[in-house]
């Protein structure tokens, strides 16, 4: 496989619901093997950006490809081959709340890959022991966890099979500074143990320097800014500038403030 | 302009088109899962015991009170000697014609449509279909496949257990309070069983079966915005549900029975 070519390659993606325009001609690319943080203010469309990747919401105009196989337009056949290569990890976490937690962390090995149920749930406790959560939190229901252990289970769930290409929505939001540290250490160990290509959606500074090789900032259903890691302090970009430093005077009009 | 007649009928035709062809697809696409594999033989029995065996008290209570009504309603209108001949046949008729199967079909529409419509409804709220397709795992075929499937197979059944539980209460009333004798009462019954009656019966079950948990799966997936959207789809379910028995009924009916 040749390493110029992106793992991920998104151009000019549109999306919009009903008039809402929400992503509104989004560039991106990843190479392999390399962690993206995607940043940007609350509703201006991270979530909406990978669902639109992923093909779980069906983008308006534009182009993703995927190891360079467009998907936007793909049949429902190959779409199920390029969906293995990837796991994701829902901002809400998303667990079954029919299956116990062990079933939830394996349910990608039994269903989709057709693993023998014993193995996958050998699988599963070693992922859920990755996350911190031990063999006694695998029997109970997700009803039964605090939203920061589901988180972990939902982490647990997006890694089990081993994926090639990861997207992390929120990984770290509602965990305490410890165990956001503990999940932080998990998303790089996922880039350098398993060489998976990650995309990263986070609020948190800390742990975008952590985690990310390359930051990117969405605006206005646009990517207005994009660069190494290193260089996100000297950015020259005012957007990032007051993201970054968290400050609510700056170009960036949160809601609350337009009136 | 919102007051323009035409145009408000032109929308409403529009949007009706727009739902009937959005229906058909959803109908074709759940029922092609149906047929192809992987199946998932657990669920289907897990949702056959949902549907049709929890569903006994509520249809076994309707089905013996129905049998004993139709027997009172019936002996007022004959003198005592026709009673005792015609009584046998009118409640066995009528409830394998039509009460039966139409009567135990709207309880369970009422039971089975609203409980599927508000479980997947709360998935797609909560993003756990979109889970499921990030898992390699077809939502048609994982959720919906199944139920369409134990809803076609558990109603028939449903149903041939109301039809002798009501014919049963008719029984109990014939004999009890009306003084007829047991033994050409239970005669005259097996003599007034027609097989076209009870074929058309169960045909009858089984496509109310399906349109039940039809019409509960497709709003419950289209569900949209939180607890709100749910409480939409759970209504629309049992009322679109109990619409379509009442005619289909009227068109299986007419295939059966028209001359
Ligand atoms: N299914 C949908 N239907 C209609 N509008 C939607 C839908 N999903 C998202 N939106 C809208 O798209 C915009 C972007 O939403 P999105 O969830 O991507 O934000 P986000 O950047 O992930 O925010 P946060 O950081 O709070 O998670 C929001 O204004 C939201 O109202
Ligand atoms: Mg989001």
């Amino acid at each position: 496989m040749s390493n110029d070519r992106p793992k991920i390659e998104v151009r000019g993606l549109r999306k919009s619901f009903g008039s809402k325009i929400v992503l509104d001609g989004a560039d991106l690319h990843v190479a392999e093997g390399e962690s993206l943080v995607v940043i940007g203010g609350s509703g201006t469309g991270k979530s909406v950006l990978i669902k639109t990747i992923i093909g779980l919401l069906e983008a308006d105009g534009g182009s993703v490809k995927i190891d360079g196989e467009e998907v936007t337009t793909m049949r429902s056949r190959d779409r199920d081959r390029v969906l293995r290569k990837i796991g994701m990890l829902f901002q809400g976490s998303a667990l079954f709340d029919s299956l116990p937690v062990w079933e939830n962390v394996a349910f990608g090995l039994i269903q989709g890959r057709a693993t023998d149920r014993r193995e996958a749930k050998d699988i599963a406790l070693a992922k859920l022991a990755s996350v911190g959560l031990g063999a006694d939190v695998a029997g109970l229901y997700p009803a039964e966890l605090s939203g920061g252990m589901q988180k972990r289970v939902a982490l647990a769930r997006a890694i089990a099979a081993n994926p090639e290409i990861i997207f992390f929505d929120e990984p770290t939001t509602g965990l305490d500074p410890i165990m956001a540290d503990i999940i932080n250490e998990l998303v790089v160990q996922c880039r350098t143990e398993l060489g998976a290509t990650t995309i990263s959606i986070t609020h948190d500074m800390v742990s975008t320097r952590k985690i990310a090789d390359r930051i990117a900032m969405i605006h206005g259903g646009r990517i207005i800014w994009e660069g190494p890691v290193a260089a996100i302090d000297e950015s020259g970009n005012a957007y990032v500038e007051q993201f970054i430093n968290g400050r609510a005077e700056g170009p960036i009009k949160m809601a609350v403030r337009e009136s | 302009m919102p007051n323009n007649p035409l145009a408000l009928i032109g929308r409403s035709v529009l949007s009706i088109f727009g739902i009937a062809g959005r229906l058909t697809l959803f109908t074709l696409e759940s029922s092609s899962h149906c047929f192809r594999p992987p199946f998932y033989p657990k669920l289907i029995l897990h949702q056959m015991v949902k549907i049709g065996f929890h569903s006994l008290p509520v249809v076994g209570l309707t089905a013996i009170f129905t049998g004993m009504v139709l027997v009172l309603q019936t002996y007022t209108g004959f003198s005592d000697f026709a009673a005792e001949s015609s009584i046998p046949i009118i409640v066995v008729r009528s409830l394998t014609r039509e009460l039966g199967p139409v009567l135990a079909a709207l309880m369970v529409a009422g039971r089975v449509g609203a409980a599927t419509a508000a479980e997947i409804g709360t998935m797609r709220v909560t993003e756990q279909i979109d889970a499921l397709t990030t898992l390699s795992t077809n939502p048609y075929k994982y959720l919906i496949a199944p139920r369409l499937i134990a809803g076609f197979i558990s109603l028939p059944l449903l149903v041939a257990v109301a039809e002798i539980i009501g014919v049963m209460g008719g029984y109990l009333v014939s004999t009890y309070k009306l003084g007829f004798n047991p033994t050409v009462y239970i005669q005259n019954i097996f003599d007034a069983l027609e097989t076209l009656d009870i074929v058309s019966g169960l045909v009858k079950a089984a496509v109310f079966g399906f349109l039940i948990v039809l019409m509960g799966c497709y709003h419950g997936y289209n569900s949209r915005g939180g607890a709100q959207g749910v409480g939409a789809a759970t209504t629309n379910a049992v009322v679109s549900g109990a619409a379509l028995i009442l005619v289909f009924n009227y068109i299986i009916t007419e295939a059966f029975f028209s001359k």
